[in-house]
């Protein structure tokens, strides 16, 4: 009998042990194919009804989670000001994922980051309920409402605002935006119908890295000149005093296409310009003669100093695009279309001011930054980013000299409705033609020239030369005035 | 085999050293799950802290008095698993429920029946007495549930409920000790006739026709409840005990075959005849099929969320009261393995299951070591229901075998599971008393009724010498 029971025992034993091997497998070996399985809501209820730590603008959150009341789902995410913020947060939603910096700083705000690491061992012993640590802006509220405020509703366009010398960026805004709060809904049909409504707008990719400031490469016109005057004088072959060819049409062996001088400004007055009349009036010739002098390769590569084409740094934590840089295989119209940031040259509005931004900052660009601090849940700081050079775009005398110039574009030249009384502004308007009859209307420029504390890039796409010039000057210069009279 | 020590040992003192440790585990979850939240330390811990701890010692201190070599472990164990199924039921409690609190309520009265059984019973041979009684008792337990009147009908698709008042309760729980005591009376009167007489074919030795009307009798038991109550896990508990049972009366390997055969058979039609059974399968093997996943009722959204929960737990799981166990329907009753799972992890898990290992090898360990063959094969017959139970309910969440509506032992929220546990708790103590206890010689008091006893001495024959020990 004794024998029978311990072959029941073993027999149970045997049981147990089916049991801890499904236990195992359930737990460990099948566990990431349970939490992939699109029923699980687990992940995102953790996430998403979690309390999640805020992204503050100026001591206000512009993304925060709230108690809900409700058991299940105890926190909802909401944004205060959600159509002014939206590309710079993103949202974060319970079935779309997450965009912006919501996702780029989602380790961060769920608490989960390393640098968090200390707190989550304390919430271990402590019981507490884990909380993320909260992400504090560069950008200036004020600065940001005017600068979302100046574009027209309807209009498609961008502005960034930084300080050139330290990268930080004060405002971001583009039109058309969205409300986050209607992607973050708990109503998952809510959610989808939103989500589909913004997908039929034109200007509103959900994806960062194809829209915005950030992300939308622009024909960026004649913005471009900046590149091919920093080329010309490191070349060495280029000083101050050049005096260079200014027909009003450039002519091209074997092809009858002639490149013409830009019609708006006052270039059709003479046949040879200096740089500073150049630039002042925009004229097209001089610089396309340059790029067919110093070649391809050389202004590619200070288009490559400038940023064009190449990482921005991990300070901006959005998404972005880098482009292409200056284009390959040019034979000469293109080279000269090229140059004067025509046919395929690409930039964001970003990369035009960290141009801007370089000329101003003694030919050295800083790293583009978003985040001020992080804070813990207690508010301690645990990472204050600082200022870091990301490279040197040029010389400190030749961006001096383009300063110069630019001061006079804005004093004598083209872009004088940016000037601001008492405050020498430096600028530098661009036009870039669509092929469609619109255009993409460029300013980027800073202030004050002899001690930058801001540089602006406006864009402003789609738009009829008139249109253009009333909005990209004017609302430099008031964006300008905003920042220095703070 | 050599000797060891044979004076035996009562070891009350070292069952005190375990007992506190297991009160630490039990209040000590029950502390970890409120504590970030308003329920930290809410009258609710501390009522169910101190009357937990104070039931416990209570118990450890009628042991000492009346069974005092009882195996130190048992009690212990249990503690620490009824404490920790206190915990997280709490844990789920949403504000205003007081499922909790109610859970203690049934745990006081089933450590109160289970002493009562220590304190009168005194020996558990005595029950022998009852054999036959026991069959009439199980018999009104089953059926109950399906008398008009008394009957809470149809409850999640499984007639097992009786009404008593403003209560439920689950009669089919008390009858797997009511069945045990029957088979375990009639085996060990009958277990010589069982095994002598039979046909051999093979190398199995089939018994007669007539000796297998027990066996018929809980096979029909089984079906019955398979039909009549619906209840798929009580039907296969029932045999699994049974079939122990009859292999540890008779040594017979034929006889597992026989019932295995039997199981199968009745399985398969039950599975081919009954909705509810294929509705059990179907949701098993096809728990992640959209259309399964939502039916209602008979889905695997319960069974899929379940698996959810514990894969959402990983190795370590999320911390008691930091996971979602309350995403799962039952999370504080059919599902609370997957609950403990989700916040205690692979590791915690694995320890509540080898708690209850531990326990039922205990119970195993007593009938190897009582000398009476109604003993060995009550305390084996409850032990392997333990032991079957929860792998039926385990096998259930993690989706080994179709899920069935069992309860988990001590774990679980429920009256009836709580006090016929601690029932089988109470009568392992009981056997592993005279298992450990001195030899003792004296023969039981005559019965007052002779007749009624199997054996009207009362005294029982050693079954086999306890050198297997």
């Amino acid at each position: 009998m004794n024998q029978a029971i311990r072959h029941s025992w073993v027999a149970a034993v045997a049981l147990f042990a089916l049991i801890f091997g499904a236990i195992s497998y359930v737990q460990v070996v099948g566990a990431d194919e349970l939490k992939a399985n699109p029923w699980n809501q687990r992940a995102i209820l953790q996430n998403y009804c979690s309390d999640r730590g805020a992204i503050i603008v100026g001591g206000t959150p512009v993304a925060e989670s709230v108690e809900t009341g409700s058991e299940t789902c105890k926190f909802q995410r909401t944004y205060p000001q959600g159509e002014l913020y939206a590309g710079i947060t993103g949202y974060f939603s319970q079935n779309f994922g997450a965009t912006g910096l919501e996702r780029a700083m989602g380790e961060v705000l769920t608490g989960d980051s390393d640098q968090l690491f200390l707190d989550r061992v304390g919430q271990l012993f402590l019981g507490n309920q884990p909380k993320g640590a909260s992400v504090e802006l560069t950008i200036d509220p004020e600065i940001q409402q005017l600068a979302y405020s100046l574009i027209p509703d309807g209009q498609r366009g961008s502005i960034v605002v930084t300080n050139p010398k330290t990268g930080a960026i004060l405002a971001m805004a583009s039109k058309p935006s969205y409300d986050p709060n209607t992607v973050a809904t708990q109503d998952p049909t809510a959610e989808s119908n939103s989500i589909n409504e913004l997908l039929k707008v034109p200007g509103i990719n959900l994806n960062q890295n194809v829209s915005g400031p950030t992300g939308e490469l622009l024909a960026p016109g004649s913005v471009y000149k900046l590149v091919d005057t920093a080329a010309a004088l490191a070349s060495g072959k280029y000083n101050a005093d050049s005096v260079l060819p200014n027909p009003a049409e450039m002519p091209f062996d074997g092809i009858s296409y002639k490149l013409p001088n830009y019609a708006g400004g006052n270039c059709y007055t003479r046949d040879t310009a200096s740089f500073a009349f150049a630039l002042q009036q925009s004229c097209n010739t001089p610089f396309a003669s340059i790029a067919l002098d110093l070649g391809r390769d050389a202004i590619a590569n200070q288009a490559q100093k400038f940023g064009f084409g190449e990482d921005v740094g991990d300070q901006l934590k959005l998404g972005y695009a880098r482009g292409n840089g200056f284009p390959d295989d040019l034979d000469a119209p293109g080279l000269a279309q090229s140059a004067i940031g025509q046919k395929d040259v690409r930039a964001t509005p970003l990369q035009v001011n960290m141009m801007t931004s370089a000329i101003a900052n003694d030919g050295v660009q800083m790293r583009p930054n978003l985040i001020k601090t992080l804070r813990s849940p207690d508010l301690r700081v645990i990472n204050e980013p600082q200022p870091e050079q990301l490279r040197t775009s040029t010389t400190p005398e030749i961006s001096n000299q383009i300063t110069d110039w630019m001061v006079s574009a804005v004093s004598e030249g083209i872009a004088n409705r940016a000037a601001v009384p008492g405050v020498q502004v430096a600028g530098k308007t661009g036009t870039a033609e669509l092929g469609n009859g619109t255009n993409n209307s460029w300013f980027t420029g800073f202030a004050p020239a002899n001690n930058p504390q801001v540089s602006v890039t406006i864009v402003m796409e789609g738009v009829d030369i008139y249109t253009g010039a009333q909005l990209t000057s004017p609302n430099a210069k008031k964006i300008f005035e905003a920042v220095l009279n703070k | 085999m050599s000797q060891l020590s044979t004076t035996p040992k009562p070891r009350r003192n070292v069952e005190l050293a375990l007992l506190v440790l297991a009160l630490a585990v039990g209040i000590g979850a029950n502390m970890m799950v409120g504590v970030d939240k308003e329920k930290a330390f809410d009258s609710d811990f501390w009522f169910q802290s101190s009357l937990l701890a104070v039931a416990a010692l209570v118990f450890h201190a009628v042991l000492r008095f009346r069974a005092k070599y009882a195996d130190p472990v048992i009690l212990p164990l249990v503690v620490a698993l009824n404490g920790l199924g206190l915990a997280m039921i709490h844990r789920l409690d949403a504000p205003g429920d007081d499922t909790g609190n109610n859970q203690l309520r049934w745990t006081l009265i089933a450590m109160a029946v289970a002493i009562a059984v220590i304190w009168f019973l005194k020996d558990h041979r005595i029950l022998r007495r009852f054999t036959f009684i026991s069959l009439a008792a199980s018999a009104l337990l089953l059926i109950l549930p399906l008398v008009p009147g008394i009957s809470a009908g149809e409850i999640l698709g499984a007639r097992v409920w009786i009404r008593l008042g403003p209560m439920t309760f689950q009669p089919g729980e008390v009858a797997k000790i009511t069945l045990a005591i029957f088979f375990a009376g009639y085996l060990s009167s009958n277990r010589d006739l069982i095994l002598l007489a039979g046909r051999k074919i093979g190398p199995l030795q089939f018994p007669r026709f007539k000796d297998m009307g027990p066996m018929i009798t809980a096979w029909l038991v089984s079906i019955g409840v398979l039909i009549f109550q619906r209840d798929l896990g009580s039907s296969v508990l029932f045999f699994g005990l049974f079939i122990v049972m009859i292999y540890v009366a008779t040594s017979r390997i034929s006889w597992v075959v026989i019932g295995v055969a039997l199981i199968l058979g009745g399985g398969f039609v039950a599975s081919n005849v009954f909705s509810h059974v294929q509705l059990r399968i179907d949701g098993w093997l096809n728990a992640f099929t959209p259309e399964v996943y939502d039916r209602s009722p008979g889905g695997s959204g319960q069974i899929v969320q379940g698996l959810f929960g514990m894969a959402n737990g990983g190795l370590v799981g999320t911390g008691l009261g930091q996971g979602r166990p309350d995403l799962v329907p039952f999370a504080n009753s059919d599902m609370i393995i997957a609950s403990l799972g989700e916040e205690l992890g692979l590791i915690g898990l694995f320890a509540v299951v080898l708690m209850y290992l531990l326990f039922f090898t205990r119970g195993f360990r007593a009938a190897l070591g009582t000398r009476d063959a109604f003993g060995k094969l009550l305390a084996c017959g409850l032990s392997f229901a333990v032991a079957l139970q929860c792998f039926v309910v385990i096998g259930g969440v993690t989706r080994l075998i179709p899920l069935t509506g069992l309860t988990t032992p001590f774990l679980a929220a429920g009256g009836s599971s709580l006090l016929a546990n601690w029932i089988i708790v109470g009568l392992l103590l009981l056997i592993s008393h005279t298992a450990r206890a001195p030899v003792n010689t004296t023969p039981l008091p005559p019965a007052k009724d002779p007749a009624k006893a199997p054996n009207a001495t009362g005294i029982d024959t050693p079954t086999e010498a306890v050198k297997h020990l």
